[in-house]
C-alpha cells in the first residue's frame, strides 16, 4: 500500500494556507478568523499526520519517497522539492503538529489582549509549514529550504514585540548564529554533492553505503588527507550546532526567550531546536562512516549538557530556567547521537517535546496569572491560586528529572545506559556529564517548582486598576493590579493535553521505537555501534525496566537533587544567600554564563564593526578613493593645468607653437628618412 | 517579425513623443506608462516564443548592413541570456515608471523620457550581436543615465555623475581598442566571428585585460567599484533602480558574451585574478556595508557583494570545464550567475525602491534618522523585510538561488574558494539585517517617523510586483534555467573545446 500524495500536500500545504489567509487578510477577516482559520489548518495537518504514522505502522503502507517537482535541472546535476515519509518523517510529523495544535489553542488565550494576535497565528502556521517541509524532505536543498524557513519564522517571533529593543536585539543575536551553523551546513551540502554526487537523501545514502566510500580521502590542507565522510558529517554538525544550539552557538536560545511564550513551547524547545537531532539521525548512514565526526557530537553534546544545566541553577527569570533546561536536554539528545544511539536521542526528542512544551506553557500560564512577572522571586504560593497549572507543571518536571514510570525516565535512562556502553572515544566524558546532569536537573526543576508554586507569596496586591497586556512595567516588580488567578480553559487544557503523554507516553512506545526495530530503514547503525542492540537483550518491558530503575544511579543521583533542592528551596530559602557568598567566583561565572556573551560581543560584533570600518576609512575611501582614483584625477588636474597654461588664447603663441611642430616634423621625418636609408 | 528592433526601437521612439507631447506632467506619465506597458507585453513573446530545442541558440535574429566599409552590421539576436535580461528590463522599466509617479515633479516628461530612451539603449545591448552596435548602444546608455543622476540628483550630483561617467568611459575605451584589434584581425564586427579568431597566447592577453576594463568597472568589482556607492547616493531613485538592477548586469553579460568566447584560454589563465576579487567583494565589500551610515551606499555596496557571486559563478567555469573536465558543474556556475544577476536585478531594485519610499517621506538617508517604522508603516515593514530577506539569499527568495548554485559549483572544483563564497551567508545577513533592525524595529524614534505614512497604491504596486518576481523565482526557478540551458550548454561546449 502507498501513502497517497494528496494527503501529504494536504499535511503540508493545509497550515500554508492558514497562515497566509491569516497573515495576508487579516484586517478584512478578523481576529477570531485569522485564529480560527491557523487552527481548522493545523487541525486538519495534525490529523492527517496521524493518519499518515497510522498507516505507516499498522497499516503496512510502505515508506513514500516521490519528487514533487524539480527545482532545477542543470546537466545532471538536478533539485527537486519532495517527500521522504518514513516512520522517523511521520513521527516528527505528529510531535509537530500535535504541539503546534496545543500551541495554537493555547495562544487564543495567552494572546487575548495582543495587537498582534492575528499576525501571531499566522506566524506560527507558517512555521507549522516550514518545519513540516524539513522534516518531510527527501533532499538536502528542501531541508535547508525547511531549515532556513524556521530559522526566518523564529526571527520574526523572537521580535514579535518588537518595539522592545531587547527583543530586537535578541532575534538579531538568533539569526547571526544560526547563520554561521548554517554557513557550516551549506558546505555539509555542497560536500555531499561533491563526493556522494547527489542532493538527494536516497542516492547520497546508497553511494555512502558503497565500501568505497569509507575509503575516500580529501586533502583540505595539503599532506593531510581526511575521511570525506568526517569532513561532511562535521560540516553538517556545524549546522546542528545551530539550529539545535550546542555548545559553542548556543547563545542565541536563552535571548530567543524574549519572544512570546507559546513559541518558546513550539518553537524554542519542542519542535525547530530539535531540527539539529533529526537531521543527524536521518543522516546516520553519513554518520556511521565517521568515528571521529561521532567523537565529536558526543563531547560537544555532553559538554551542552552538563554546563548548561548548571547555569540554570542561577537563572530567576522563570522562562529562562526552562530555557537552560531545553538546552541541556538537547545535549542528551545529541550525546545519544554521538553514541550512534540515533532512536535514543530521537526518542528523547519525542518526549521531551512533551514535557518541555508543557513546561513552557505551564511557565506562560503563570506569567499570564502574574500579568506579565517572569522574576520567580516576586511569586512563591501559587499552587493555591493555579492548581491545575501546578500539578501539570509537576508532572512536566517529574517527567524531565526522569522519575521512574515517566516519559523522560524511559528516554533519558536509555541515553544514559548507551552512553556507560559506548566505547567511543569521549564516551567517559560523557557518562560522566549525563549522570552529573541528572543532578543538576533535578535540582533546577524543583527549584522551580518551589520557589513558583510553594512557599510563601512574594508578591503585593495592589488596590488600583487598568493594566495592559503587552506594556507590563506601569507596576513596580513584585506588585500585581489584581490577585493571580488560575487562567482560562484555552490555557489549562493544551497542559492537560499534554501531560497525559508526558506521564504515559513512555509505557507503550520504548520498547518498539528504543529496543525494537521500529524505525526500520531510516535510521542506519552499524553492527559494531550498535549499543542499542547491545542493550536489547537487558531489556524486557517497560514495567521491569521501571522498577529496575529504581536501582540504578540516576535514579539515586536525580533523587538526591530533589532532596538537595526541596531542603533549600522549600524549607531553608534564606540559605542561598549564603551560597552565594561562599561560593562566590562560582556564582558569578554562572551568572555571567561563563563570560560567553561577552566575548562574542566584544570579538565578533565589535571586532567586525571595527574591521568594517577600517576596511571602509582606510581601505576604500583611503587607499582606492583617496589614492588611486582622487589621486590620477590630481594629477590630471595638474597636467590640465599646465596644458592649459598653453592655450593662453594668443595668435602669436599659436603660430610660434605651430612652427616649432612643423619643424620637429620635419625633423622627425629628415631623421627616420636618414635612419631607414 | 522584427520583435528585437521593435523593443529597442519603441521605447525610444517612445522618448521622443513624451519630449513633443508631455507638456503637461499627467499626459507625459501616462504616455510613458503607455509605452514601458506595450514594451514589456512586447517582450514577453521572445519568453513564451523561445525555442529550446532549436539546434542555434541564438533566435529572433535580423541583420542588415550599417556601415558597410567595415563590415559592422546592424545584427540582432538573442538566446535565452538576452531574453532573461530583456525582460528583466522591460519588466523594471514599468516598475520605475509607477514609482516615479509622485515623487518626480520637476520636468516630468523629460525624466520619463530619459527613462525610455534608456530602456531601449539597455534592450540594445543585450540584443547586438554585432560588436560596434553593441559598443555603441553600452556607451549610450551612459547618457541618459547621466542626465537622471545629474538633473534630478542630490547635492553632491556633479561630482558623482563625472565620476560615473569617466570610469566607465575611461573602461569602455579599452574594450573599444580591443574590439578594434579584432576587427583588424577579423575583418568582421560579429561576435560569431569574434569567437572563431584564432588568437595566440599573447593576443588573448591583452584582449582579456582590455575586456576585464569594460565589464569589471561595470559589474563593478573590486577594486574599480568606488564609482557605484557615489553614483547611487546621488542618483533619484529611479536611476538608482535601473543602476542596480539593470546596468550593473552589462557588466556581467559582457563577461558572458566576450571574455569567455573569444578569450578562453586567457580568461582561464586569469580566472583566478577574477575570482580573488569576487572573493574579496563579497567578504570584504560585505564588511564595508556593515559600517555604512547612509542606507543607499550600504545597498550600493550590498550590490558590489552580491555581483560576486556572479563574476566568481563565471569564472569559476572554466576551471571545472578544462581543468575538472566537469562540464555539467561548470553549466551550473554560469546558470548560477546568470539567476543571480536576475534575482539581483529584482531584489536590489525592490530595495532601493524601499529606500525612494523612505526617503520621499523624510527627505533623509541616514540610517540614524529612521526607526520603528513597522509601528507606522507596517505593510512597507513586511515588504521591507521580505527583501531583505531575499538579499541574505534566504531560501524561498531568489537571492538563494544563485548563491546556492554558485556555491555547489565552485565546491567542485575548490572547497575552499566555497568556503570563503559561503561565508557570504553570515555577513550579508549581518549587514542587511542589522539595518532592517535599526529602521524598521525598535521604538519609533522621532516625531517626523511617527507621521510617516504607510504605502500608497503606486508604491504597492512597485514594491509587490517586485515582491511576486522574487518569490516566484526563489520557488521555482527552473523555468528561467530551462530558458537560458541551450545559451550556456553551447557556450561551455565552447569552451570545452582547448584551443591552445
Amino acid at each position: 500500500m502507498m501513502l497517497s500524495k494528496t494527503i501529504l500536500l494536504l499535511v503540508v500545504l493545509a497550515p500554508l494556507v492558514g497562515a497566509l489567509i491569516a497573515g495576508l487578510l487579516r484586517n478584512v477577516i478578523g481576529r477570531a478568523a485569522s485564529a480560527g482559520v491557523t487552527i481548522a489548518g493545523v487541525a486538519l495537518s495534525c490529523a492527517l499526520s496521524f493518519y499518515v504514522l497510522h498507516q505507516l505502522v499498522w497499516g503496512g503502507a510502505a515508506t513514500f519517497n516521490e519528487n514533487l517537482y524539480t527545482w532545477y535541472q542543470v546537466g545532471h546535476y538536478s533539485a527537486h522539492i519532495g517527500f521522504l515519509v518514513d516512520r522517523l518523517a511521520a513521527m516528527m510529523m505528529v510531535v509537530v503538529t500535535f504541539v503546534s495544535l496545543m500551541v495554537h489553542i493555547y495562544t487564543i488565550g495567552y494572546m487575548a489582549e495582543d495587537d498582534g494576535f492575528s499576525r501571531f497565528f499566522s506566524y506560527i502556521a507558517l512555521f507549522t509549514f516550514s518545519m513540516l517541509m524539513l522534516v518531510m524532505s527527501n533532499n538536502f536543498l528542501q531541508l535547508f529550504f525547511g531549515w532556513e524557513a524556521v530559522g526566518l519564522v523564529s526571527y520574526l517571533l523572537i521580535g514579535f514585540w518588537f518595539k522592545r529593543p531587547s527583543a530586537v536585539f535578541a532575534n538579531l543575536k538568533a539569526f547571526l548564529v544560526n547563520r554561521v551553523g548554517d554557513f557550516g551546513f551549506i558546505l555539509g551540502i555542497a560536500g555531499a554533492l561533491l563526493w556522494f554526487g547527489s542532493l538527494d537523501y536516497a542516492q547520497v545514502f546508497a553511494a555512502a553505503a558503497a565500501p568505497a566510500s569509507e575509503m575516500l580521502k580529501v586533502e583540505i590542507i595539503a599532506g593531510h588527507p581526511w575521511s570525506v565522510a568526517t569532513v561532511v558529517c562535521l560540516c553538517l554538525f556545524v549546522g546542528a550546532m545551530g539550529k539545535s544550539a550546542q555548545v559553542p552557538l548556543h547563545v542565541w536560545l536563552p535571548d530567543s526567550m524574549e519572544g512570546p511564550t507559546p513559541i518558546s513551547a513550539l518553537i524554542h524547545a519542542a519542535t525547530m531546536v530539535t531540527a539539529g537531532i533529526f537531521m543527524v539521525a536521518r543522516m546516520s548512514p553519513l554518520y556511521e562512516l565517521s568515528e571521529t565526526a561521532l567523537s565529536v557530537v558526543l563531547v560537544i553534546g555532553a559538554t551542552t549538557a552538563l554546563f548548561t544545566g548548571l547555569i540554570g541553577i542561577v537563572q530567576n527569570d522563570i522562562k529562562r530556567v526552562v530555557a537552560y533546561s531545553t538546552l541541556s536536554q538537547l545535549g542528551y539528545m545529541t550525546v545519544a547521537l554521538g553514541v550512534s544511539a540515533y532512536a535514543g536521542g530521537v526518542y528523547h526528542l519525542m518526549t521531551h517535546a512533551f514535557f518541555k512544551a508543557l513546561l513552557f506553557l505551564g511557565a506562560g500560564s503563570v506569567i499570564v496569572a502574574m500579568h506579565h512577572e517572569q522574576d520567580m522571586r516576586h511569586m512563591g504560593g501559587l499552587r493555591k491560586q493555579m492548581p491545575i497549572t501546578w500539578i501539570t507543571m509537576w508532572l512536566g518536571s517529574l517527567a524531565l528529572a526522569g522519575a521512574p514510570g515517566f516519559a523522560g525516565f524511559f528516554s533519558k535512562d536509555a541515553i544514559i545506559e548507551a552512553v556507560g556502553e559506548s566505547h567511543r572515544y569521549g564516551a567517559g566524558y560523557a557518562y560522566f556529564c549525563v549522570l552529573a546532569g541528572v543532578f543538576v536537573t533535578a535540582l533546577y526543576s524543583f527549584r522551580l517548582l518551589y520557589k513558583t508554586f510553594h512557599g510563601k507569596p512574594r508578591y503585593v496586591v495592589d488596590a488600583h486598576h487598568g493594566h495592559g497586556h503587552d506594556d507590563h512595567g506601569h507596576h513596580a516588580p513584585g506588585h500585581l493590579a489584581h490577585a493571580p488567578h488560575e487562567t482560562p480553559w484555552v490555557i489549562t487544557l493544551p497542559l492537560v493535553l499534554l501531560a497525559i503523554p508526558s506521564v504515559l507516553v513512555g509505557w507503550s512506545t520504548i520498547g518498539p521505537m528504543v529496543f525494537g526495530d521500529w524505525f526500520g530503514n531510516a535510521i542506519h547503525v552499524r553492527a559494531a555501534n550498535d549499543v542499542l542492540g547491545e542493550l536489547t537483550h537487558e531489556f524486557h518491558g517497560a514495567w521491569a525496566m521501571t522498577l529496575h530503575g529504581f536501582k540504578q544511579p540516576p535514579f539515586w543521583i536525580a533523587l538526591a537533587g530533589f532532596l538537595v533542592a526541596t531542603w533549600i528551596w522549600l524549607f531553608n530559602p534564606g540559605v542561598t544567600a549564603r551560597f552565594k557568598s561562599a561560593l562566590k567566583p562560582i556564582y558569578s561565572m554562572l551568572v555571567n554564563k561563563y563570560w560567553i556573551d561577552e566575548l562574542y560581543q566584544a570579538v565578533f560584533a565589535r571586532g567586525g564593526i571595527a574591521l568594517g570600518r577600517g576596511l571602509w576609512k582606510g581601505s576604500d575611501a583611503g587607499l582606492i578613493d583617496g589614492v588611486a582614483v582622487n589621486g590620477s584625477v590630481a594629477v590630471v588636474d595638474r597636467v590640465s593645468m599646465t596644458v592649459r597654461w598653453l592655450q593662453s588664447g594668443y595668435l602669436y603663441h599659436y603660430a610660434f607653437a605651430m612652427i616649432l611642430g612643423l619643424i620637429a616634423l620635419l625633423g622627425g621625418v629628415w631623421w627616420v628618412a636618414h635612419t631607414a636609408l | 517579425m522584427h520583435l528585437l528592433s521593435l523593443l529597442i526601437w519603441l521605447p525610444i521612439l517612445g522618448a521622443i513623443v513624451v519630449l513633443a507631447f508631455g507638456r503637461n506632467a499627467a499626459t507625459a506619465r501616462w504616455l510613458t506608462l503607455g509605452f514601458a506597458v506595450a514594451t514589456f507585453l512586447l517582450s514577453l513573446p521572445l519568453w513564451t516564443g523561445y525555442d529550446v530545442t532549436a539546434a542555434n541558440s541564438m533566435q529572433f535574429v535580423e541583420s542588415l548592413p550599417w556601415i558597410r566599409m567595415i563590415q559592422s552590421n546592424y545584427a540582432l539576436g538573442a538566446d535565452g541570456i538576452s531574453v532573461a535580461l530583456i525582460v528583466l528590463t522591460s519588466f523594471t522599466t514599468v516598475l520605475v515608471i509607477i514609482g516615479a509617479w509622485r515623487p518626480i515633479e520637476k520636468r516630468v516628461s523629460q525624466y520619463m523620457a530619459a527613462m525610455l530612451a534608456l530602456e531601449g539603449m539597455l534592450i540594445g545591448v543585450f540584443a547586438a550581436t554585432d560588436a560596434l552596435l553593441f559598443y555603441v548602444f553600452f556607451e549610450a546608455m551612459l547618457i541618459p543615465m547621466f542626465i537622471l543622476i545629474g538633473v534630478w540628483g542630490g547635492p553632491r550630483r556633479v561630482y558623482a555623475t563625472l565620476k560615473f561617467f569617466i570610469y566607465t568611459f575611461l573602461g569602455s575605451i579599452f574594450m573599444l581598442i580591443g574590439l578594434i584589434y579584432l576587427h583588424l584581425k577579423t575583418g568582421e564586427f560579429s561576435l560569431a566571428a569574434f569567437s572563431h579568431a584564432s588568437l595566440d597566447a599573447r593576443e588573448q592577453t591583452w584582449l582579456f585585460f582590455a575586456f576585464l576594463a569594460g565589464f569589471a568597472i561595470k559589474v563593478p568589482m573590486f577594486p574599480v567599484h568606488t564609482w557605484l556607492p557615489d553614483a547611487h547616493v546621488e542618483a533619484p531613485t529611479g536611476g538608482s533602480v535601473i543602476l542596480a538592477a539593470i546596468m550593473l548586469k552589462v557588466g556581467g553579460y559582457g563577461f558572458i558574451r566576450f571574455s569567455l568566447p573569444i578569450t578562453p584560454d586567457a580568461s582561464q589563465e586569469f580566472a583566478w585574478v577574477v575570482i580573488a576579487a569576487s572573493l574579496i567583494a563579497i567578504i570584504y565589500i560585505g564588511y564595508v556595508a556593515l559600517v555604512q551610515e547612509d542606507m543607499k551606499k550600504l545597498i550600493a555596496y550590498s550590490s558590489v557583494a552580491h555581483m560576486g557571486f556572479v563574476t566568481l559563478g563565471i569564472f569559476i567555469a572554466l576551471a571545472l570545464v578544462r581543468v575538472n573536465g566537469n562540464a555539467d558543474a561548470a553549466r551550473l556556475g554560469i546558470q548560477g550567475a546568470m539567476v543571480q544577476m536576475i534575482s539581483h536585478g529584482f531584489v536590489s531594485g525592490a530595495l532601493f525602491s524601499c529606500i525612494g519610499v523612505m526617503y520621499d517621506r523624510l527627505h533623509t538617508r541616514l540610517i540614524r534618522d529612521y526607526g520603528g517604522l513597522a509601528h507606522v508603516m507596517p505593510w512597507f515593514g513586511t515588504f521591507m523585510v521580505l527583501f531583505a530577506m531575499a538579499n541574505c539569499g534566504l531560501p524561498g527568495t531568489s537571492g538563494f538561488v544563485g548563491e546556492f548554485m554558485v556555491i555547489m559549483a565552485s565546491f567542485q572544483t575548490s572547497p575552499p574558494v566555497a568556503l570563503l563564497a559561503a561565508f557570504t551567508l553570515i555577513i550579508s545577513a549581518a549587514y542587511t539585517l542589522w539595518l532592517v533592525k535599526r529602521i524598521v524595529f525598535g521604538p519609533v524614534t522621532s516625531e517626523k517617523v511617527a507621521k510617516m505614512q504607510d504605502l500608497n497604491m503606486q508604491e504597492v504596486i512597485v514594491l509587490g510586483a517586485f515582491a511576486i518576481a522574487v518569490l516566484a523565482l526563489g520557488v521555482y526557478p527552473k523555468p528561467l534555467t530551462d530558458l537560458m540551458e541551450p545559451a550556456v550548454l553551447q557556450l561551455v561546449q565552447q569552451l570545452g573545446l582547448v584551443t591552445l
